[in-house]
Formats: C-alpha cells, structure tokens, sequence
C-alpha cells in the first residue's frame, strides 16, 4: 500500500469514528462545540503519531507476552507529555477538555493502531497511519461539533449565524451527541456504501 | 521483519524495564521543563480570575480562609494599589443550588459593594435554567447586583421581597446565587480580613 | 400479499384496524382537549393545531422523500403523536418550538428507526423530552389555568414547582399550592392536556370499555407511585395523593405508557413495567434536576421493554407446571 493510500484508508475506509466506532467517549464527551471536537482529535493525532512510530521501531525488541504493557507506558508517557505541554502552553484548552486528556491513554484507537498496525509495519507506514486515522478523528469529531453547536447554540467556530434563543440546548448536552453521532454514521454509511 | 526477542524472563524484565526508565525519564525531563510555565499559567488564571470580578489593583495577598455561615470554608484574596487594600475577592460557595452546590467568585470594594462576580461551579443546576447564573445577574442584564451592597441592599430574590430579579423559571437556584451573597459578605464583615490580609500584603 | 393495492384516500375501512385503535384513542383524549380549550383558550388551539398539522406533514414528507415508501399517514398514528405532543407542552408555546417537536417526533422518535411498530420509544415523548432539554425556560413557563390568550399569558408556578420548593426548604410554597378539588378538575398551570385529571379519567373509562387498553399499565403506575411518593414524602398521605394529580403523571400513565409498540407484551411484564414507571416517576421528581419525571421514566423504561419480553415470557401451553 502507497503512503497516500495508508492516509486514505484511515480518513474513509477505516474512519476510526463512522467505521470502526472506536474512542467513543471523547467523540461523545468533548464534542459540545466544533473548537474542542478539534483540538480533542489534534491532541489524539500527536499521540497516535509518535506512539505508533515508536512502537514499530520498538517491535521486535518487545517480546510477546509483555507488548500490551509496554505499549500503555508508550502511549501514558506521550499522553503525560501531551498533557503537560497543552497544561504550560495552552491552558484555556487543556482547561476545556479536562479529564479527557489522560482519558486519551485508554481510547481504543491509539492501543488498537498499535496492536493491528505499528506492531507489525515499518515507522514510517506506522507514521502514516497514525496521520491517516488522526486525521479521520479529528474531522469526524469537529463534524460532530460543528453540528452539535450550529443546532444547539447556533453558532459555527463560535461565529453567530442565527440567535441563541433559536439554538436547541438538548444538542449541546450529552443526547445531541448521541443523536448526531447516529445520524451522521448513517450519512457516512449511505454516502460510502454507493461507491 | 526482525525477529522478535524470544519470552524469556529475562527479556521480558529488561525490556519492560528499560522502556519504563526512558519513558520516566522523557516525563522527568518534560515535567522540569514545562514546571515553570505551567505554574505562570495557573497564576495568571487565578489573578484573571480576581481581576474579573474585584476593583483595580496591582498585587493579590495570599488567600486566607475563613468559614462561612453555613460551615463551609470561603477563600477571600485581598487586592491592593500601589500597597494599599481596596477591596476583597471572596470565593464563597453556597448549598442551596437545585442540585447543591454552586461555587462563586465575588468581588467587593471597602465599602462593601458588589464589584463583580464569577461562577466558578454551578454544573449542578438545570441546563438552561439555574445555569444561567453566570450571566443572569451581570451588569446590565435582568437581574443586575452589580454595585449593591449586601449591607444595605436588601439582596433576596423579588417573590420574597427582595431587589433582585430571579431568572425566569429557576427561583431556586437564583435563591441560591442570593444566598452566596450573604455567605460572601457575612465572611466579609463577620471576621476582621481586612486587617489581617493588609498585615499580609506587605 | 402485493395483490392489494393501496389506493389513495378516501378509504372504506370496516372493522379493527391500527385506524380504529387510533381513533379510540383519539376519541379518550377528546374531554381533555375540550377541557384544555376551556381552560386556556386560544392558546391551546393554536398549539394543538400545530402540533397535529406538522406530524401529519412531516410523516409524509420523510415516507415520501426520504424512505420513498408509500405515505403512512393515513393510520392516524401521526394525527395520535401530534396531539400527545400538543398535550405535553403549554399553551404558550411558540409555533416554531412546536414545529422542531413534531419534526423530533416524527423524524427522530418513529422514522429514524423505522416507523410504526419499530420504534423504541414513543415518538411523542421522544418530542417533549427533546424540547424539554432544548427550550427549557419556553417548556417549563405555564400560562395560569383561565388565561385564554396565547402570547403575553400570565403564566404561574405548577403544583410540581411548589412541591421542589417545599423540599428544598422554602415553606411559603405550600401556601400556593392548590387544593385537591382544583387540581381534579384541572384549575392548576401545566401542559395542556395534562391538568385535568377527571378528563383524563374518563379517557381511561372510555378506552377500558373499547377494550382499547388493559388496566395493568394505569394501574400499577398510580399504585407504584404512590406508595414511592409515601415514602419520599414522609407518609404524607395528602402529599401523596397530590403527587398522583400533578405534573403528567395521569397523562402518562393512561395514553403515554400504553402506547403498544412501547410497552411489553403480555400482562405480567405490564405490571413491571409500570411499576418501575411509577416509582422511577416519584425519584426523579424528589431528587432530580427537572421538576416533573414521568416523561423520562416513562422514556427510561421503554429501553428496558425487550428485555423484560424476554424474560417474562407467558406459560407456553401444556406445559405441566412443575
């Protein structure tokens, strides 16, 4: 597989959100306005490039019966740098995502990419992938935002485009992200299911 | 593909440990490195904080805390310009919420007005009704408490013959934004802060 | 089975059908709405109108466009969810509010899963619930009972209102609150359809004798509820019966609960299930962070409708009981 084709295969194919429906509960936690849907997915993506990296280059000196351990101190440790970085130079951010930050340490995409891909493919394949399905995180998770606060509080990256009374609370609060998580999977499905 | 090291205790110990002590030293080296900013951050979060809701000034004294009424401790930051107190920051948090808790910021001048006020915690309260306390009561909106003063303004909701609107549809948790008033001020004038924080700030 | 062509209405319809069951249903709800009329006028005409025209509307538009399938709407199920709707909201609720509802209802509660007989959950509630949430302050501000207009009503607390502000330590509420006599007949604020519990009653009556419903559902959610309210409320037996008479609980349990796609099977897994409505109703009152709990509990126990199928199964016959 090209280089590209790796990047394709995690926006579409493998979409780590309307495919594989994994790491939900960032995607239905931090996705209350398109801005943190966003910077959620970045903060995931640099995880998923720099663990996927080094868990290929670390592959054969990890002896099978200890590989899930070495990966989660792999994928804790860049977590903790993510976190600290985003703490000293973004506060607001790190302020707005919270708990969700460590909680990248236990989202399925990041182990599951190491595990099915880096595990067994060169650092750069690995790197690809992880630009590939880090990309098709954060898309999906700022789609989701973005609908999620155009219906709920009528603005798009916190421009206005209708007044607030209009907006409809329920899609900023917890079931909007259920419902329009549902309803763009479905989307996603009819649009790729035609190809 | 490499061939992979072989189970062995030997490796699997090695292996676990060396990726362990890199790692931990990678954390070491970024938690040294960002120590300073992120100690700057916190700081300028908390003195934005006070600026939002206290008079003018140049330096916070360190916070005191004091009970309030209600047996909760309050935290009361005393602000001063060019070395002298004008006013008080006070984190007061009230029980009375729809579902409990509400944590708030309030600032007051010497006088005892209300100069501003931030709420630090209200997630408790129903979306869309109690939750409109952080701007509700704000200068200039419905229930404006901006400049009043706890000491003379009579600060109670309108249906029990107070001066302040309550939000339409939330008459408990606007009760409760009036009770953090009370909480707040009777902190303020119950102990003798002022003193005791101007001792501090020098 | 394709050798009957549906044609478009008019139709000549005899018998039991999912229309006539409609209708019966339609037919109970008829002294609550005239009664709603009375009480707050103009209003709840608007509403009601509303709400029934944008149901019927958008379960064609998505059968026709959307799902391309022929139009379902002359089983009178949409005519049926949107005056539930118009029942659960007040009276003075903007037209647009009312619209986004029933497009919820319609198109989130029935159509996204399927359509009539697949869906999970009551559409209606589906609805009230999504505005709930969405407009808080337009779908918790009820006009007073006997105000007529539909903008600019003077709108007053709810007996459930009062009842929060009792317990959370304010004792001039229970001045306000109404008397027994009133709150039976309906002279209390609340959603349209919901004050009046003596026509909501002989809505009951009524469909009980058409055999449309079973008392099991009704019944076990008012006994349920009562006995949680008992205990929530200190044994306070006045209190408790006021529970019963307030809020959407007699709506709920009589026409939202015993929807039949939404409730269980046979007659056992009703009394479950409306027993968990019941007291689920009367918890998230006490304790929760909304006022009034039926439309949740009633929402809450749909999803646990397949389970309790499954295991309240009925006694298959000749089996010998051991």
């Amino acid at each position: 597989m090209s280089k590209l084709g790796i990047i394709i295969n995690g926006l579409v194919k493998e979409n780590p959100t309307f495919v594989l429906l994994l790491g939900m509960c960032p995607t239905l936690g931090t996705t209350s306005s398109a801005i943190n849907g966003m910077s959620m997915g970045l903060a995931t993506m640099a995880v998923l490039i720099c663990s996927n990296i080094v868990i290929s280059l670390l592959k054969s000196l990890i002896p099978d019966k200890v590989h899930i351990p070495c990966y989660i101190v792999v994928i804790a440790g860049f977590v903790t740098v993510v976190q600290l970085l985003l703490k000293a130079y973004a506060p607001e951010v790190d302020a707005k995502l919270g708990l969700f930050i460590p909680l990248i340490v236990v989202n399925c995409i990041v182990l599951g990419r190491a595990e099915s891909f880096a595990a067994k493919n060169s650092p750069i394949d690995s790197a690809c992938d992880g630009i590939g399905i880090g990309l098709g995180f954060t898309i999906a998770l700022t789609l989701i935002g973005l609908c999620r606060e155009f219906l709920g509080a009528g603005t798009a990256f916190d421009l206005r485009v209708f007044p607030e009374n209009f907006g409809a609370l329920t899609f900023v609060l917890a079931p909007g992200a259920f419902i329009t998580l549902g309803f763009l999977v479905a989307i996603f499905n009819k649009i790729t299911a035609k190809k | 593909m490499a061939k992979k090291l072989e189970n062995s205790l030997l490796n699997m110990f090695l292996s676990l440990t060396v990726i362990c002590v890199v790692v931990g030293g990678l954390l070491g080296l970024v938690a040294d490195v960002t120590a300073q900013p992120i100690q700057d951050a916190k700081d300028a979060a908390q003195k934005a904080a006070i600026a939002a809701v206290a008079p003018e000034f140049d330096a916070v004294a360190d916070p005191q805390k004091v009970e309030q009424p209600n047996g909760i401790e309050a935290i009361v930051f005393a602000v001063s310009k060019g070395g002298e107190v004008v006013g008080h920051a006070v984190q007061a948090t009230t029980l009375k919420g729809f579902g409990g808790k509400v944590i708030i910021m309030f600032g007051f001048d010497l006088d005892g007005n209300i100069t501003g006020y931030n709420v630090l915690d209200c997630s408790n309260e129903t979306p869309g009704l109690g939750s409109k306390i952080p701007v509700w009561f704000q200068k200039g909106q419905k229930g404006d408490v901006i400049g009043k003063n706890p000491s003379t303004n009579n600060l109670s909701v309108s249906k029990d013959g107070g001066e302040v609107d309550a939000i339409t549809a939330a008459t408990i948790s606007s009760r409760a934004f009036c009770d953090a008033i009370a909480q707040a001020a009777s902190v303020l004038t119950g102990t003798d802060v002022e003193t005791a924080a101007s001792a501090q700030v020098e | 089975m394709n050798k009957l062509n549906v044609s478009l209405s008019p139709h000549v319809h005899s018998g039991n059908s999912i229309q006539r069951c409609m209708l019966d249903v339609i037919i109970a709800l008829v002294p609550a709405l005239l009664l709603s009329f009375y009480f707050f006028g103009i209003g709840a005409l608007v509403v009601t109108a509303t709400s029934v025209a944008s149901c019927v509307l958008f379960e064609f538009l998505i059968t026709r466009f959307i799902l391309k399938q022929p139009a379902s709407i002359c089983d009178m199920s949409a005519v049926l969810t949107g005056l539930l709707l118009a029942f659960n909201v007040p009276s003075n609720l903007p037209v647009w509010i009312i619209i986004i509802g029933a497009l919820v209802a319609i198109g989130i509660g029935k159509m996204a899963f399927g359509g009539l007989g697949q869906n999970i959950f009551n559409p209606a509630l589906t609805g009230r619930i999504f505005l709930l949430i969405a407009y808080p302050v337009q779908m918790t501000t009820w006009p007073v009972s006997g105000e007529m207009g539909y903008v600019d009503v003077e709108t007053g607390a709810t007996p459930l209102s009062l009842f929060a502000r009792y317990m959370a330590g304010d004792v001039a509420a229970l001045q306000e609150m109404p008397d027994m006599l009133d709150m039976f007949v309906g002279m209390i604020g609340g959603s349209m359809g919901e004050v009046s519990a003596i026509a909501l009653l002989i809505g009951f009556a009524y469909m009980l004798i058409r055999k449309t419903i079973t008392w099991h559902i009704p019944v076990s959610i008012f006994a349920s509820a009562f006995i949680m309210a008992l205990i929530c409320y200190n044994f306070d037996v006045h209190f408790a019966v006021m529970q019963l008479l307030s809020g959407g609980l007699m709506l709920g349990a009589i026409f939202m609960a015993t929807d039949y796609v939404t409730s269980p099977m046979n007659n056992k897994g009703c009394l479950i299930y409306g027993a968990c409505i019941g007291a689920l109703t009367i918890i998230i009152r006490r304790f929760g962070a909304y006022p009034e709990g039926m439309s949740f509990a009633i929402f809450v126990m749909n999803a646990f409708v397949p389970l309790i199928n499954k295991y309240v199964k009925p006694t298959r016959f000749g089996v010998v009981k051991k």
